[in-house]
């Protein structure tokens, strides 16, 4: 019995376990901190009146905003939450309400695990594919599908583990009372998981509005206002992309401008969200 | 499991039954929880359903209104009657057969909705009133529930805001809101103190005249106070049903007599 060797050793064993795992969060922290710290200062720069009124401007002119990638950022974002979030919703209420232990309802879920896990440049290329090519020009639209296909498994998944926090009780007691099964779900399944059902809305709308990938093949870009949904569409993501890539300081300072804008809205959204569920547990 | 018949209730006391069962057997996917249950419920009375822990007691109640057809493993095979009329006809509107049967479960479930829309919701579902009537229904509903006189002034606070024991009676007066001939309640008062616990005691003496009553308890001093007649189940069998002083004073089955004396369960 050797007890004294074997104690000092798993004391040694426990320190080095702390002092790795406290020095992996503090790089990682490190990182995290200096990313914000560079966006902030480089974007704050970028933002005067006419970064967000102005349109953008040729290369060597002065001023200039981004005032089109704004309203096309806000508008695609929002018209692909009026897609996605109505079918990964009811897909969630498939999910958790009826196709619960079925096989069907595996293959479903089984396909919404996959697809959230599809690089969004893919989604991007087949809705290039499904909507740009046949129509020959990109659009909003297009956009719009793409980052929908990328919300849908989100909202999904969320609903139906929202809806799996439902006590069966209350299911129980609605049916109970003679409510027919969809009422059930609708007004006091969808009523008692309200704030987590949001939540999961906004975190998938977060998610989205960083993307580029998929724009980049389906909005693309545009220096104008938009004249239609059907038209190539201005938007923040694409427009870091193309600006940060050019030789102009001006380009490149937007582009600052527009990743400190989308930054503190995802940061936003997400702390909103996250009270929204605290709300939900307390 | 004995051989002796049971007595039913139609040969314990005049009126013809408000609800007949028989040969009821229950499955939970190959697992079978009740085995060939006959059982009688007389109309406007109390009948108390006891037995320990697992003996398929609220596996049996759900039946009657069907509520156990929410899980698709679930599976009733026999024959329960409703007035006389399978409760698992064609014919039968399951909607129309849960307004005609309440449940009441073992913890109090309030919708996630004011005080006055958890008793309003499910008259607004039933039938078409006016906002008139409503009200006056949503009094009628809360005051036989003995809960009028606590919330006549929280109406518009959330159902979830008010106590345990009057969460339980508002889930009461939300069941006779849509009129009911049958209460079903299981273990109303497991999850409720012992105060809210007499009131509910107390409201369901004042109820069974007007609805017929089936609640299922682990509490025996519960069954013995409350209740006309007793079932006594024990592992899906129905030992003994009588009248409950009979059972309670004079039981026939050795294993009824050990349960109440409470040499286990």
């Amino acid at each position: 019995m050797k007890k004294a060797s074997n104690t000092r050793r798993r004391e040694l064993t426990d320190l080095t376990m702390r002092l790795v795992s406290g020095a992996a969060s503090l790089i990682g922290i490190f990182f995290l901190v200096w990313i914000l710290w560079t966006v902030a200062k480089n974007g704050l720069a970028a933002f005067n009146y006419d970064f967000f009124t102005a349109l953008p401007t040729p290369p060597g002119i002065e001023g200039g905003g981004l005032a089109n990638a704004i309203v096309g950022t806000l508008l695609i974002t929002a018209m692909a939450a009026l897609i996605g979030v109505p079918l990964g919703l009811f897909t969630g209420v498939y999910l958790a309400e009826f196709g619960k232990n079925t096989r069907f309802g595996g293959m479903v879920r089984f396909t919404i695990n996959i697809t959230m896990g599809i690089p969004s440049i893919i989604v991007g290329l087949f809705v290039y594919t499904l909507l740009v090519l046949p129509f020959k020009h990109f659009s909003a639209y297009a956009g719009a599908v793409s980052l929908a296909i990328i919300m849908l498994p989100v909202v999904a998944r969320t609903t139906e583990d929202m809806l799996g926090l439902v006590p069966n009780a209350l299911r129980e007691s609605a049916l109970a009372i003679g409510m027919p099964r969809w009422r059930a779900i609708v007004s006091i399944l969808f009523r008692s998981a309200r704030s987590g059902l949001l939540t999961g809305i906004l975190l998938a709308v977060a998610r989205v509005s960083g993307e580029t990938a998929p724009l980049l093949f389906t909005a693309m870009n545009s220096p104008y206002w938009m004249k239609g949904l059907a038209e190539p569409t201005a938007n923040l993501t694409v427009t870091i992309f193309n600006y940060a890539m050019s030789p102009f300081d001006d380009w490149k300072t937007l582009a600052w401008g527009a990743s400190l804008l989308i930054m503190v809205t995802v940061l936003g959204v997400n702390l909103f969200a996250r009270t929204l569920l605290r709300e939900k547990t307390r | 499991m004995s051989e002796t018949k049971l007595p039913l209730y139609g040969d314990l006391a005049d009126p013809t039954p408000k609800i007949s069962v028989r040969g009821l057997d229950f499955f939970y996917g190959n697992h079978q929880a009740l085995y060939a249950n006959d059982l009688d419920i007389a109309p406007n009375r109390v009948t108390a359903v006891i037995g320990p822990s697992g003996c398929g007691k609220s596996t049996h109640l759900r039946v009657y209104n069907r509520i156990f057809e929410l899980y698709r493993d679930q599976q009733a095979k026999g024959e329960v009657l409703l007035n006389g009329e399978s409760i698992f006809a064609p014919s039968v509107k399951l909607l129309e057969l849960r307004r005609r049967i309440g449940m009441i479960f073992q913890k109090p479930t309030p919708f996630p909705m004011s005080v006055y829309e958890n008793v309003a919701y499910g008259i607004r579902l039933h039938y078409t009133v006016a906002k008139s009537e409503l009200d006056g229904r949503v009094e009628e509903a809360l005051k036989g529930a003995a809960l009028w006189e606590e919330v006549r002034d929280l109406l518009n606070r959330p159902g979830t805001a008010l106590s345990g024991g009057q969460q339980q009676r508002l889930c009461i007066a939300r069941a006779i809101a849509v009129e009911p001939e049958v209460l079903l309640m299981d273990e109303p008062t497991s999850a409720i103190d012992p105060i809210a616990t007499a009131k509910i005691e107390e409201l369901v003496e004042g109820l069974k005249g007007r609805y017929t009553l089936v609640i299922v308890t682990h509490n025996m001093q519960q069954a013995a106070r409350i209740s006309d007649f007793t079932a006594f189940f024990f592992k899906g069998y129905i030992i003994e049903f009588g009248e409950t002083k009979q059972i309670f004073t004079n039981p026939k089955n050795k294993k009824t007599e050990e349960y109440i004396t409470g040499r286990f369960g």
